[in-house]
């Protein structure tokens, strides 16, 4: 009310506002310049950085697996091949309590307490955000159903359809093809960046047998796929993809019907078979007995299962025939014999008297041969046959260690065979410098003597011997064993190690006296080689478990079941055209000429006499499930999704 | 009572031939100014085609915002009908009125996010504090129009008060963004009625020595949060840096011309959030980029120019010192939501004026602007003040 004391000077309020309005409007501009060079900075200097940001944010890289390449045998059987299968997968980032949701699928399907272990294993192990972590594998249809009925509850939680391994023919190739299984850590730990990225969406590598020599063959190359997702990672669509090479096919030169053979022959013993295809040197069976069931190790076996095999004393987990070591014993006498030949230090006629015993000068130790009462007089024929230990006593020192070591190395004995399988055993075939080395002791003369008879320190695994049996049925070209016959339908050529250059007849001396050893009224395996319609060779062999003391009877009955000896054989056939060589080793089986020959001679029948579908139906075969397959392996199908679905 | 009195006095002047032409003249009849309605229709269809980006092209959202803009616009004619008298007059009611719904809310105000903003009136509900945004200018416009200017002490003191009394009430919400602007819409019209310097550089000083007690005993935490978030956004990426991180990557990555319309992935992939309300001018400059965002500030700083010259041109000092706060409010809002979507400014709730998605921020503006609307096309008078 008393406002109008003071004077309002009109003018100068005017005056005063039109100066505050150009002041802020300086203001104005300047602040305005501030946020333009805001935006020009933001959106035209750092529009790289921000536009890579951008793409980042959006563009998720997806490994496209590529489909493992088939395994067939010989004729073209499937041995190892890739089956849709349902799997219980979890993503951890979309579950709001993995705990609480793992309770709930317990109620729905079949949850144990290893599956939850290796579940919670897998999510500390190292994995991709939003990338999905098996719980179950081998859902039933039941199963899966309820898990679509109860999906409102279960976010994070999703049914693949994964393609998984399976071996038609489970425990017959379990050491040979061996298997896939889940990648532990210790694997992802060594893995460099480029193996990382290739088995991300996979899970699962070769562990052994042909499955890890040949696993890069067999994984074909990852393929990449673009796509753009949301802030929440549900993928949109596919932006760029770059089509996975698939894995190759192997054809094996192993015949399923000859591995069976020689699994039947072994029955429920403990033994290896290892049979050789004499021109190339493809391994056409291999087996270690007992076995088991791969198929249980695919998805990761349980605990029970895997203590059960570790735990039994037959060890069927060990692969005998590359990696069991074995004294060769009377198996290596041809090689001996063929040895003293070829290096002069005896001739055909040679004979000695063999009076049951071997004794060098000044040394009252005995060496005993097998037979008690001898074989009398004994030129090396006669010894091969009858398999007479003292005249290789006599031998072995008369050539002395040295020879007999670099004679039996062309032969692979102490050496690896090569094989195109892992974890291959190298043997033993000692020289003077092994022995200083590992025993810091010299030779002795009894060493060389035992060694004359395969025993001692010699060791072979069953590889081994057929190589050399091979070796010999091939006149000395020492092929390198493989069990892989082609890749993709590419042969791979047969390799030759080296070649033993030797008189020819000695060749046919010692060829004649193994024939002996099957078909000669005096031969050790005269049972197993009759009533034969063709001519086979062989050698057997008794290797000792238990050492003999001096002046103690063997007595086979007192010793337990796993101290009796072990029975060797070595052989081929057809004798004049050879086409299989064979060793066979059966654990405690006592008689060479007993127990493995006659093995022996069903796979030598097997192979020469059993009919088997012409090449021609072989090929279509093959060919009919390499057409299957293809379909299959679209990554369109409907049925089964490739690669990881990290998102969905 | 005087003082409105002396408007009784004021004498017309029909024998001005210039003033004769401009009352003929139908934007004098209809009380719009031309060029302000222009820029503000460029700018609202501007907003709707960003809007419709925004929204992944959600038609009722759109319907709704449209419903919106026409209210606006017709309580902007509306405004501009009015005599300016009649809100000096009734000014001091106003601001009681909203100062009351301000008390209210306090006490029956309803909200999300542990804030209580909002009044609700069976269906409608309303911001009381955005009322508050008009009647605070009014208000101060008002009691300060009718003293002799620059102001003395005294009014000014009871100027702070009219302004720290809704101010302090909107804290409490708590809705620290618009408090500010609140308070701001009615310094600014102290600062146009001439506050002297040493009352400016004093409060300048008191601000910079009230930093420190702010920080620790006003400001809750997450304010205190967004404030860190400004200058080391990577430091939370997931929680408060996420949204400052995703929209300076969906500005960044716009470029020069952009990636077009609807093609933003930023904004249509959801790495953007409040990609239609308060960060929608990150979607603008990812898809118009760095041209859309000149674009838009060149419209705005044409609306600005264009209020400032009604204020420098109106007839007295209420009407002055109301254009020019409504007015400088506005670019106010303007910088701060521009500046906080591009990282400069902490993160507060303010829309971007006229294009956020948004119905009582949209239409308080509108009347803002029906009031400069007014300013600009009542009809001239003598007047001691020209």
């Amino acid at each position: 009310m008393q406002e109008h004391q003071h004077f309002k000077n009109y003018h100068i309020e005017s005056r005063t506002f039109t100066g505050r309005v150009l002041l802020t409007s300086i203001l104005i501009l300047g602040l305005t310049a501030v946020l333009l060079y805001r935006y020009y900075s933001l959106q035209v200097i750092n529009h790289e950085d921000y536009a890579t940001q951008s793409d980042n944010n959006r563009i998720l890289v997806q490994t496209i697996s590529p489909q493992r390449g088939l395994i067939f045998d010989a004729d073209g059987k499937l041995l190892a091949d890739n089956r849709p299968s349902y799997i219980l997968s979890l993503v951890p980032e979309n579950i709001r309590n993995i705990d609480k949701t793992i309770e709930l699928l317990r109620t729905l399907v079949t949850v144990n307490d290893s599956h939850v272990d290796d579940f919670y294993k897998s999510l500390k192990a190292n994995r991709r955000p939003y990338q999905a972590i098996p719980l179950r594998f081998r859902l039933t249809e039941e199963e899966i159903a309820k898990i679509a009925v109860n999906e409102y509850r279960l976010d994070g939680v999703e049914v693949q359809a994964k393609l998984v391994r399976h071996y038609p023919a489970g425990a017959l190739f379990a050491h040979s093809i061996g298997y896939v299984g889940k990648i532990n850590d210790r694997e992802w730990n060594n893995f460099d960046e480029e193996q990382i990225k290739r088995y991300q969406g996979v899970h699962t590598i070769g562990k052994i047998g042909l499955e890890k020599s040949y696993e890069d063959i067999l994984f074909g190359e990852v393929g990449y796929r673009n796509v753009e997702v949301n802030a929440r990672i549900r993928v949109l669509r596919t932006l760029e993809q770059q089509n996975p090479i698939q894995g190759k096919d192997l054809q094996l030169h192993i015949d399923s019907y000859l591995q069976q053979v020689a699994v039947d022959a072994l029955g429920d013993r403990r033994g290896a078979v290892v049979a050789i295809d004499v021109e190339t040197g493809g391994v056409l069976s291999i087996v270690s007995s007992p076995s088991y069931d791969p198929n249980l190790f695919v998805t990761g076996i349980s605990h029970k299962n895997y203590n059960a095999l570790r735990n039994s004393l037959d060890i069927p987990l060990f692969d005998r025939a590359l990696q069991g070591r074995y004294p060769p014993a009377s198996t290596v006498k041809p090689m001996m014999g063929l040895a003293g030949l070829s290096e002069k230090v005896i001739s055909r006629s040679y004979k000695i008297f063999d009076p049951g015993y071997y004794q060098l000068e000044n040394d009252n130790r005995l060496y005993r041969d097998w037979k008690r009462t001898g074989h009398g007089i004994v030129n090396v024929h006669k010894a091969i046959v009858q398999s007479s230990d003292t005249f290789f006593y006599d031998l072995a020192f008369r050539m002395g260690v040295d020879r007999i070591h670099n004679f039996g190395s062309q032969f692979g004995l102490g050496e690896k065979t090569g094989i195109d399988l892992p974890s291959e055993r190298r043997g033993l075939w000692p020289s003077r410098e092994w022995k200083k080395q590992t025993q810091r002791l010299p030779w002795f003369p009894g060493d060389t003597i035992n060694l004359g008879i395969g025993q001692g320190y010699a060791l072979a695994t069953p590889l081994q011997l057929a190589t050399m049996v091979t070796t010999i049925a091939n006149r000395g070209k020492h092929l390198q064993p493989q069990v892989v016959k082609s890749v993709d339908g590419e042969l791979l050529p047969p390799k030759i190690i080296n070649q033993i250059e030797t008189d020819d007849r000695y060749w046919d001396h010692i060829f004649k006296a193994m024939k002996d050893v099957m078909h000669a009224s005096n031969g050790t395996a005269r049972r197993a080689g009759s009533k034969s319609s063709y001519l086979m060779a062989g050698k057997t062999g008794t290797a000792q478990v238990v050492g003999i003391k001096q002046n103690e009877k063997y007595d086979s009955e007192a010793l337990k079941e796993r101290h009796r000896d072990h029975a060797l054989f070595v052989g081929f056939a057809p004798l004049d055209n050879p086409k299989i060589a064979v060793s066979v080793i059966v654990e405690n089986g006592e008689s060479g000429s007993g127990t493995a020959a006659p093995i022996a001679r069903k796979m030598f029948d097997a192979h020469l006499l059993h009919k088997k579908p012409t090449q021609q139906t072989t090929v279509k075969l093959a060919s009919n499930i390499l057409k299957y397959r293809s379909a299959d392996s679209d990554s369109q199908s409907p049925l089964v999704e490739l690669g990881p679905r990290s998102a969905d | 009572m005087l003082a409105y009195n002396r408007q009784d006095f004021i004498r017309r002047m029909p024998e001005a031939s210039h003033d004769l032409r401009r009352r003929r003249s139908f934007w004098r009849v209809v009380h719009l100014d031309p060029i302000l309605l222009l820029l503000l229709l460029a700018l609202t269809t501007f907003g709707l085609v960003v809007l419709y980006s925004a929204s992944e092209g959600n038609s009722s959202l759109i319907k709704r915002q449209v419903v919106f803009f026409t209210i606006a616009y017709i309580g902007m004619f509306t405004v501009a009908q009015i005599r300016l008298d009649y809100f000096s007059r009734w000014s001091v009611l106003f601001y009681l009125g909203a100062l009351g719904l301000l008390v209210l809310v306090l006490f029956f105000g309803v909200g999300a996010k542990g804030a209580q903003r909002w009044l609700s009136l069976g269906s409608i509900r309303f911001q009381p504090s955005e009322m508050m945004k008009l009647a605070m200018p009014i208000a101060i416009a008002a009691y300060l129009s009718n003293k002799s200017l620059p102001p003395r002490f005294k009014h000014v003191f009871w100027s702070l008060v009219l302004v720290a009394m809704p101010t302090v009430l909107i804290v409490k919400q708590p809705d620290l963004g618009t408090s500010i602007l609140v308070a701001i819409s009615g310094l600014v019209v102290l600062f146009y009625a001439g506050l002297r310097w040493r009352y400016i550089l004093s409060a300048v000083v008191l601000l910079v020595a009230s930093i420190w007690p702010m920080w620790h005993y006003v400001l809750h935490d997450y304010q205190r949060r967004r404030i860190l978030t400004l200058f080391d956004p990577e430091a939370d990426k997931l929680g408060a840096g996420w949204n400052i991180i995703q929209s300076k990557t969906a500005i960044g990555s716009g470029g020069v011309d952009g990636k077009g319309w609807l093609d933003g992935t930023q904004s249509h992939l959801d790495f953007l959030p409040e990609s239609h309300t308060d960060f929608i001018i990150a979607v603008l400059a990812e898809e118009f980029g760095f041209m859309g965002v000149l674009g838009l500030i060149v419209l705005y700083l044409l609306i600005i120019s264009r209020g400032l010259f009604i204020a420098i041109n109106a007839q007295d000092s209420f009407r002055r010192l109301l254009a020019g706060s409504i007015t400088l409010t506005f670019f106010v809002y303007v910088f701060v939501n521009i500046g906080m979507v591009s990282g400069l400014l902490p993160v507060v709730g303010v829309p971007l004026p006229l294009v956020s998605l948004g119905g009582t921020s949209l239409v308080t503006l509108m009347l803002g602007f029906g009031l400069l609307m007014g300013i600009s096309t009542e009809p001239p008078r003598i007047t001691h003040n020209r």
